[in-house]
């Protein structure tokens, strides 16, 4: 892809990124939303993370890898553990990175 | 009396420095996640410029690194946007979340904030408006200083890509699956959202093969939202039925 195609994907990109964020808020500030409406949406964050966590950690490749081989399922391990516990998010990134390095250093 | 002899520059200060204060835990984030943004889009055959330009006016993580992961491949440019907006998606809840604490605010100032919402900011913010901490100066002071962090860490991957021969023996390929673990662990709220998460998980790696391709995270969102919600009355009854006995 050329530099200008992905100068037009990146305004496309801000455009339906701040679209959802402006909306609500824009909106709904003098208003409550529809119960169903929130109900439904209060799922989309866990259901989304959900998706993208089991596609990059189990499908790093992009088709399924249970394999003793699949680095990222080893080392998401840890991570949601640390995560669990402290829920920090720059804790959880450095650790993930830190054991793929490591792991990669000392076992080729 | 020490505040009424402050002048504007002083309190412009105290602002400052209560904004940096604050946004300090989401710089330490932000800053090596933006670094390995940027590395991994130079990478990926996006210009330095708009490695930048990428992180100043969409500025949303995942999204960002997913993007750049997809135009490696060589994914269209629509499968590339509309990931985008089904990943960003959930910032739809957290703006309708803080919709009532923003109603105050003159609109120009509520169309900067929702600019500069993602899911670090949102969180700091929502625990600051519930304890009656309004302030909208040190508000946008934080976004900024977060913002900027994100900006910064990205320019300094672009420039250090080159220089990087492979990403592989720095571990930055695993940054997007440990970002989405800690903000997935950070969703885990309960049953029914627990039940979501596992069944948006299975249906993520079902769909694939099904022939969903791009639309297979879309779809397993929308599925796992809606078993969540209907599941939700059910299990919390259980749950209620089995605490009372």
């Amino acid at each position: 892809m050329d530099q200008r195609t992905i100068f037009l994907v990146i305004l496309g990109m801000a455009a339906v990124t701040y679209g959802p964020r402006l909306a609500p808020a824009w909106l709904l500030s003098r208003r409550e939303l529809n119960p169903l409406l929130a109900r439904w949406l209060s799922f989309v964050p866990v259901a989304v993370l959900g998706a993208l966590t089991a596609q990059s950690v189990l499908a790093p490749a992009g088709s399924l890898d249970l394999s003793a081989g699949n680095l990222f399922l080893w080392a998401a391990v840890p991570c949601f553990v640390l995560a669990l516990r402290t829920g920090s998010f720059f804790g959880v990134v450095a650790l993930g990175l830190a054991i793929v390095a490591g792991t990669r250093l000392f076992l080729g | 009396m020490e505040e009424t002899l402050e002048r504007p520059a002083g309190r412009l200060g105290a602002t400052a420095r209560e904004s940096v204060r604050l946004a300090l835990p989401i710089v330490l984030g932000y800053v090596p996640v933006g670094f390995a943004y940027g590395v991994l889009a130079v990478k990926s055959g996006v210009s330095p410029l708009n490695t930048a330009l990428m992180s100043v006016i969409v500025f949303a993580g995942s999204a960002q690194l997913i993007a750049v992961g997809l135009l490696a491949v060589g994914a269209p440019a629509l499968s590339v946007v509309l990931t985008t907006f089904v990943v960003n998606l959930r910032h739809l809840l957290m703006s309708a979340a803080l919709a009532p604490h923003l109603a105050p605010w003159p609109r120009r100032l509520l169309a900067l904030f929702c600019f500069q919402m993602t899911d670090e900011t949102f969180a700091l913010h929502l625990s600051r408006f519930s304890r009656g901490d309004t302030d909208r100066g040190v508000t946008l002071g934080v976004n900024c200083t977060a913002h900027a962090s994100w900006v910064a860490g990205g320019v300094l991957g672009a420039f250090s890509g080159s220089l990087i021969g492979d990403v592989r023996p720095l571990g930055l390929d695993f940054a997007l699956p440990a970002m989405f673990i800690a903000l997935l662990c950070g969703q885990l709220k309960g049953r029914p959202h627990l039940l979501a998460g596992l069944a948006a998980a299975g249906l993520a790696l079902l769909l694939p093969r099904l022939g969903f391709g791009q639309w297979s995270v879309l779809a397993a969102t929308a599925l796992a939202a809606t078993l969540g919600m209907l599941a939700a009355p059910r299990l919390e009854k259980s749950a209620a039925a089995r605490s009372g006995r």
